[in-house]
């Protein structure tokens, strides 16, 4: 395997923008490049994850070439997942020893219609998806399956909201912060039992791009790269009465792969909309919370940009790497409804 | 370092139709999956990674609908992974999952690409008016029309060269057990005579609206040659991309296309393809893009590229460079599909598994793909030696 | 009993979910420009093509914002190419058979799609100029349709060599 890492990254996101997508992209690429000295024409290979359900679109994401400055013609591919799986993708890419350098990109516009609604057209089309369910409805009934097998308490998922609202002051793309009680938000009313306001994302329209490179590449962009040491995802079938919403088996089996169990992690960003999924997810990761720093950027929780956020988790893990703070961190990202598909991404810096 | 090396060990595909009620899109991707899966000896249990590539998701209404196939394609526990990049994306899908190989990443990987496009209404779905501007869209036809008259001015080509095509993939189709149409009958003259659907193209020069899966399964090495059956080896993969529209774009030979098959044939280490590759499947949905497409694939010199056509060089029989033995994307078109059938089909070729349309003596064979507005493109060579 | 239930092959389930549309806001002036009855396209800071109308927002070739380099542009135009569409579909709003027409209009740096009425298909040509025929002001909005379509404009026709570069 080649030596890969994250050398920079860039964030956009706001409640809501009359901006196009292409609008939104431009200065988000640019300052990924900028931050690794890249210019465009010095990325090998391009990659784009979005979603044309959240545009309402047919070939919504054709249109973002136009962001790329695509000329000459470029190597680009696109997924129609988020953002992390387009840097799987540059990975694998990468790896074939075809290109050195990739620069992919996840964005997503949560404002333009109702996205919990949208998300649920995820389900399988004969039976699920006709009942006319949302997000939140099925995140409340894997919230309420942990909450009754004792996994978790509706205090542990205060915490987490009270715990990302604290740290999200610190991020200047979060869509909600400020120090709150844990007493406080369990006093406030359920919106959708037993899931109280704090449980649910704050929805954003942004964008996150990351640059990677491999080997030489890497350390001439960035002084303190973050190294991929490994990265591996994993899915389960998708019917939310077949399968073992409390153990996350994917992300077990992701973490597994990735050799997780092994040393210390110094920081790890879970890509959990909703509280009880952070808590779900450090559990099949085997994270201990006493001994790792969990979403110091706030997490998905306080900017939820659909298709950005899972790569958004890589991008702020990889950074706490490359700033300098920690040595061994975990980007984890996810898609499908309650938790299906998990993707975990070690990296480190030497 | 080198890529790991490896091939096509297995091709299957659905018997492509208007529609195919008696199975949903699972039992669909599934069908093609398991004869993929028996052509290369395998089953579930062997592949270690799955890459599906669908066309818009609205075609038929299912949002990201790999999530809800995982389990109908017994994937659990395994890596998903969906590809989109327009109508190119079954070419795509095969190269991403060609690269989970190359890369040394896994060992056998199965690529899977589908349309059902009678559980949706495409012609909307590619044609969804889009706020202040002029609704003159109307579906792919209306798009690329344009670009084929084009063609015909600058070329100065007879007006019959669209009907050749077509004539002749039609007939190639009837060889094709798993082509959508079967119409034998067509002459050049009642193909004149076929009425014009988007001026200057016509019903008959127009591809067909599909149900259709197709699946691959491709392995390294060292996996491939363990294996008794062929196999076809893959020598090169291309990918380009362009922006929709910009001053100055040549939409007939866009410049993309051309920049992805001079990375392919050098990546191949061909330097003639009009002779040194046998066979070439290559997504032609309008029967004018055959000629349009070998001219920016190469294999003619621009303006040129109907002559082939009418010297009978892309005949499935007597012609030195077939092109589109199956029928093509003129006689099946699943979309999200079409792609993966032309890669699949030209690894049929070099693995002699071809049948009443195998071309004698066929080793090295393209496929490719486009999507967009002409402006992604994906390519491939396969070849009966190792590389 | 009847075997009524074992025939049940397809379902229908209608789904409908509203979006909010975006232009951006690269694309005010030239939404107010159709409000006014003028042509307003932009010019690419960095390349210096105009832009009409400004998709997206931005150059596709330098992949770079729009400014405010308004560029008035028309009102008359070269027909570049042309389909005649004959085929009826979901959701159509123009009645078949009719010619959907690539137009360069003066001083753009790239055609745009519109219909091509007051002549007969068989009559369009490539290189053909044309003219707006603009609907009655009190219809007007922030759309193309403002132009109920382009007509002949009597102009002697373009040769193909000046515009075979837009194709």
């Amino acid at each position: 395997m080649r030596d890969v890492a994250v050398v920079a990254s860039a964030h956009s996101a706001v409640s809501a923008t009359t901006d196009t997508p292409i609008e939104l992209l431009i200065p988000v690429i640019n300052e990924a490049l900028a931050n690794a000295g890249l210019e465009r024409r010095e990325v090998d290979f391009w990659c784009h994850g979005s979603c044309d359900y959240l545009v309402g679109q047919p070939f919504s994401f054709v249109s973002a070439v136009d962001a790329l400055g695509a000329w000459p013609p470029i190597v680009e591919s696109h997924v129609e997942m988020d953002g992390a799986w387009a840097l799987y993708e540059a990975w694998i890419k990468i790896q074939t020893g075809e290109a050195d350098t990739a620069l992919v990109f996840g964005n997503g516009k949560s404002s333009v219609a109702d996205m919990f609604r949208v998300m649920a057209l995820q389900l399988d089309p004969y039976v699920e998806a006709p009942l006319g369910t949302d997000q939140i409805a099925l995140a409340g009934l894997q919230a309420r399956m942990a909450l009754d097998a004792g996994v978790i308490t509706e205090r542990d998922m205060a915490e987490v909201a009270a715990r990302s609202r604290r740290d999200a002051l610190a991020n200047p793309v979060a869509l909600v912060s400020g120090e709150v009680s844990v007493d406080d938000l369990l006093a406030a009313d359920k919106v959708r039992d037993p899931l109280r306001a704090h449980d649910i994302p704050a929805m954003g329209d942004g964008v996150t791009a990351v640059v990677i490179a491999a080997g030489d590449r890497a350390r001439s962009l960035a002084s303190r790269p973050a190294w991929i040491r490994a990265i591996d995802h994993r899915i389960d079938a998708q019917r939310i009465g077949g399968r073992d919403l409390i153990g996350v088996p994917s992300a077990v089996a992701a973490a597994e792969r990735c050799g997780v169990g092994g040393d210390r992690i110094d920081v790890a960003e879970i890509h959990a909309p909703f509280t009880h999924e952070e808590l779900l997810v450090g559990r099949a990761l085997g994270i201990d919370a006493a001994t790792t720093r969990i979403n110091p950027s706030g997490g998905a929780l306080v900017s939820n940009v659909l298709m950005a956020a899972g790569l958004a988790r890589i991008a702020r893990a990889a950074e706490t790497v490359l700033d300098g703070t920690a040595d061994r961190v975990i980007g984890h990202a996810t898609q499908g409804p309650c938790l299906q598909q998990n993707l975990v991404c070690v990296m480190e810096g030497a | 370092m080198g890529a790991v090396r490896c091939a096509v060990v297995g091709v299957g595909q659905t018997h492509h139709t208007s529609c195919r009620a008696d199975v949903s899109i699972a039992g669909l991707v599934r069908e093609a999956a398991d004869r993929a899966l028996a052509d290369a000896g395998m089953t579930m249990d062997d592949i270690d990674a799955v890459v599906i590539g669908k066309a818009p998701d609205m075609l038929e209404g299912v949002m990201m609908p790999e999530l809800w196939l995982a389990e109908a394609l017994a994937a659990a526990g395994k890596p998903v992974f969906r590809v989109h990049t327009a109508g190119s994306v079954g070419g795509s899908t095969a190269i991403v999952a060609a690269q989970h190989v190359m890369s040394g990443v896994h060992k056998r990987v199965l690529a899977v690409a589908f349309e059902k496009q009678s559980d949706g209404n495409a012609m909307w779905a590619l044609s969804v008016p889009v706020p202040f501007s002029m609704p003159v869209h109307a579906g792919a036809g209306g798009y690329f029309a344009p670009h084929v008259r084009a063609y015909i001015r600058r070329s100065e080509a007879p007006g019959y060269i669209g009907a050749m095509v077509a004539v002749k993939d039609r007939t190639n189709a009837c060889a094709n057990p798993y082509a959508h149409l079967h119409e034998p009958d067509w002459t050049l003259e009642a193909a004149m005579e076929s009425p014009m659907l988007w001026d200057p193209i016509r019903f008959v020069e127009t591809c067909p609206s599909s149900d259709g899966a197709a699946a691959l399964v491709i392995a390294a090495e060292d996996v491939a040659d363990a294996l008794p059956g062929p196999k076809a080896w893959i020598r090169a993969t291309s990918m380009r991309s362009e922006p929709t529209m910009f001053a100055g774009r040549n939409q007939v030979s866009p410049q993309a296309g051309k920049d992805c098959s001079a990375e392919l044939w050098r990546k191949a280490g061909i330097t003639d393809p009009l002779r040194e590759v046998d066979v070439a499947e290559i997504y032609v949905p309008f029967s004018w893009f055959e000629p349009m497409w070998l001219e920016n694939l190469g294999f003619a010199e621009r303006n040129e590229g109907w002559r082939l056509v009418e010297d009978g060089v892309t005949d499935l029989r007597g012609g030195s460079l077939p092109i589109n033995p199956s029928g093509g994307v003129l006689s099946s078109n699943p979309i999200g599909a079409s792609g993966m059938i032309r890669f699949g089909e030209a690894a049929m070729q070099v693995m002699g598994n071809a049948g009443d349309h195998q071309v004698d003596g066929a080793r090295t064979a393209v496929g490719h793909a486009y999507g967009g507005g002409s402006q992604f493109f994906a390519m491939w060579v396969v070849g009966a030696e190792k590389p | 009993m009847s075997n009524e239930a074992e025939d049940v092959l397809r379902i229908r389930t209608p789904i409908g979910v509203d979006y909010a549309w975006s232009a951006g806001r690269r694309s005010s002036a030239y939404l107010n420009g159709l409000l006014e009855g003028r042509l307003i396209g932009k010019r690419c800071p960095s390349c210096t093509r105009v832009y009409f109308p400004p998709r997206n927002g931005n150059c596709p070739m330098c992949g770079v914002l729009l400014v405010d380099d308004d560029v008035e542009v028309g009102p008359n135009g070269t027909v570049t190419t042309f389909c005649v569409v004959n085929v009826p579909f979901l959701g159509q709003k123009i009645t078949p058979p009719y010619v959907a027409a690539t137009i360069l209009l003066d001083g753009a740096d790239i055609g745009m799609q519109h219909l091509l009425q007051e002549v007969d298909a068989a009559d369009v040509r490539m290189g053909m100029r044309v003219e707006p025929v603009w609907a009655p002001r009190e219809d007007w909005g922030p759309t193309m349709e403002n132009i109920t379509h382009f007509r002949p404009s009597g102009e002697p026709d373009v040769d193909f060599t000046d515009y075979a570069g837009q194709l």
